[in-house]
């Protein structure tokens, strides 16, 4: 089977013949797709921040849309690193501001209400993908106040510690003597 | 054969790959019989330090069998040598080697024209620890290529357990040299930040080089535990402040010798603004260190005294205090290890009966359970301190 990392290996040394079960689960997957379309939202956002506001009929709001672009972007550089769980309930949080967001310009005069109303319709998929995400990619590290065992026995001194001490002084003194 | 392969951020693999094969008259193959998972592989698994590439083999703790050597390892190996793999390539030859500094070996990185960059010169090549360092393809596998294997190895011998061996590879020099580096006096009080493997051996090395007293910081209880049976004063730094603690067990003055065991990955937490800030630094980019451990040794650090780095970091650290570390006169002394420098003198201790490091294993598998234990080992899950693999 073809492995694109073989390409990269130096000449002689082992090359990939058949490929192992990998460590990422579908969660994770979904996770770095959510982290790249966070910063690709985010991208839009910031650099054109009238066209969204245009689409939505809510013009003047070109700030907090371009806030909301640096927001999306963090919350993206967040999932896409180790810390992904953090980066998925910021954007769960995210999705609750930008809903907050549009429903504030649901009013009766704006004639882009449609638009509003699917792009409520998109947040609230978004945001149960991002909580279903956030959920399955809570961290698998023991509470604190988990059991745990301790290792009182493992002192690594096969005579025991106090003759490690003893010839340690022992060696410190022949040291002085030898000095002085 | 099968090996753990890195495939990217949090994802290895246990592949099938090509069997290695000599190279250079100076190699040799060694059959694996047992390698362990470093503190170090986490920084690779989470991909903090650069230059890894998908299909690299991990692992630079290894011991096994030599089955086949090339014809300039001359008479120092013959097939049949049992033999642990220092993590450090040497060539034995250059003027570095010779003063032996053997980490900083001027030979052996393949790659040094990106160690030459990144870090203004080379330093020696390591196993399976990214192309910085040479990209050599790592022992956490069946069969390992050593090069340079004429001088890249120390021999051991017949009838002591793996267990008791393995660690001369990495972390019992590693934490000797943390120890040996600070000069310890019989007066001394010896601070060693984080309880993990090398923090473990920092711990019994000051132990045996006659600290008069030794205090260990970490916040899991198996590891303090762990500590505490090695002789140590133990700091549960969620529990109580670090500093106030030990002012009181030095009589305000400081310890003499601080050893950082943790390195670019220090614990964040709430009540410490600065790791927050660190965290939050390092996902965006813009530095790649978390060095809380460094401003707290240089901040409690008895005036005159030393700092001993065995910790990885990798690039940039942020907010150091070096207006203390001046005004203080202290000495920061780190580095890889000199794996060779010490093993002569480590090996003889543990057929001695004086020290035994395999205490600090709690877990053993077969390889192919390898990319579950990184996860387990990364997350601290079962009281998990030290995974050796088996292949």
């Amino acid at each position: 089977m073809f492995h694109f990392s073989n390409i990269v290996r130096t000449k002689g040394d082992p090359k990939i013949v058949e490929g192992g079960p990998s460590l990422k689960r579908p969660e994770d997957q979904l996770a770095r797709a959510l982290g790249w379309f966070s910063i690709g939202l985010g991208v839009v956002e910031f650099f054109a921040p009238r066209r969204v506001t245009e689409t939505l009929g809510m013009e003047g709001h070109e700030t907090l849309v371009r806030t909301f672009g640096v927001r999306e972007i963090l919350a993206g550089i967040m999932t896409l690193s180790v810390e992904k769980n953090a980066g998925l309930w910021a954007r769960v949080g995210g999705d609750g501001l930008d809903a907050a967001a549009l429903l504030s310009g649901l009013t009766a005069d704006n004639p882009k209400k449609g638009n509003i109303a699917l792009a409520l319709l998109m947040v609230g998929g978004i945001a149960m993908l991002d909580y279903r995400a956030a959920q399955d990619t809570k961290p698998q590290r023991p509470p604190r106040d988990a059991r745990r065992k301790l290792y009182p026995n493992r002192s690594g001194y096969p005579k025991g510690i106090e003759s490690a001490r003893t010839a340690a002084k022992q060696i410190a003194a022949n040291a002085t003597a030898g000095r002085t | 054969m099968k090996a753990l392969v890195w495939h990217g951020k949090e994802d290895i693999r246990c592949d099938t790959v090509t069997d290695p094969e000599i190279q250079d008259p100076r190699d040799a193959i060694i059959k694996v019989t047992s390698c362990a998972i470093c503190g170090s592989d986490l920084h690779l698994f989470h991909n903090y330090i650069p230059g890894m590439l998908p299909g690299d083999i991990m692992g630079h703790e290894t011991m096994g069998e030599v089955v086949e050597v090339g014809s300039g390892v001359d008479r120092k190996l013959k097939k049949g040598d049992r033999v642990v793999v220092p993590f450090t390539i040497i060539c034995g030859e250059c003027d570095q080697c010779k003063r032996g500094n053997f980490s900083v070996c001027e030979t052996t990185n393949r790659k040094r024209h990106l160690a030459d960059k990144a870090f203004g010169h080379t330093t020696a090549g390591l196993f399976g620890y990214t192309h910085l360092t040479g990209g050599y393809p790592g022992g956490q596998a069946e069969y390992l290529r050593v090069p340079f294997a004429d001088a890249t190895h120390i021999k051991v011998p017949d009838g002591i357990p793996d267990e008791k061996l393995l660690f001369l590879s990495d972390i019992f020099p590693t934490g000797w040299q943390a120890a040996a580096q600070c000069d310890i006096e019989p007066t001394d009080t010896v601070a060693i930040w984080g309880c993990g493997p090398v923090g473990q051996m920092a711990i019994r090395s000051a132990i045996l080089l006659g600290a008069n007293q030794v205090i260990a910081i970490d916040c899991l209880p198996e590891r303090l535990s762990m500590a505490e049976a090695g002789g140590a004063t133990t700091i549960n730094f969620e529990n109580e402040s670090v500093l106030e603690r030990l002012e009181e067990l030095t009589d305000g003055r400081g310890p003499e010798k601080c050893i950082d065991c943790v390195g670019m990955e220090s614990h964040v937490m709430a009540s410490l603004p600065d790791t927050l800030l660190d965290r939050a630094k390092q996902m965006v980019m813009v530095e790649s260190d978390r060095p809380h451990v460094l401003r707290e040794m240089i901040y409690v650090c008895r005036p005159g005294g030393i700092i001993s780095v065995p910790g990885v970091y990798s690039g940039f650290s942020d907010m150091l205090p070096m207006g203390a570390f001046m005004n203080k006169g202290l000495q920061m002394r780190t580095g890889q290890t000199h794996v060779n420098r010490w093993t002569d003198d480590l090996l003889r201790r543990i057929e001695e009966g004086e020290i035994d490091p395999s205490f600090v294993i709690t877990h053993t598998v077969p390889l192919s359970q390898g990319p579950e234990m990184y996860q387990v080992f990364r997350d601290k899950r079962d009281s998990c301190v030290k995974v050796v693999l088996k292949p």
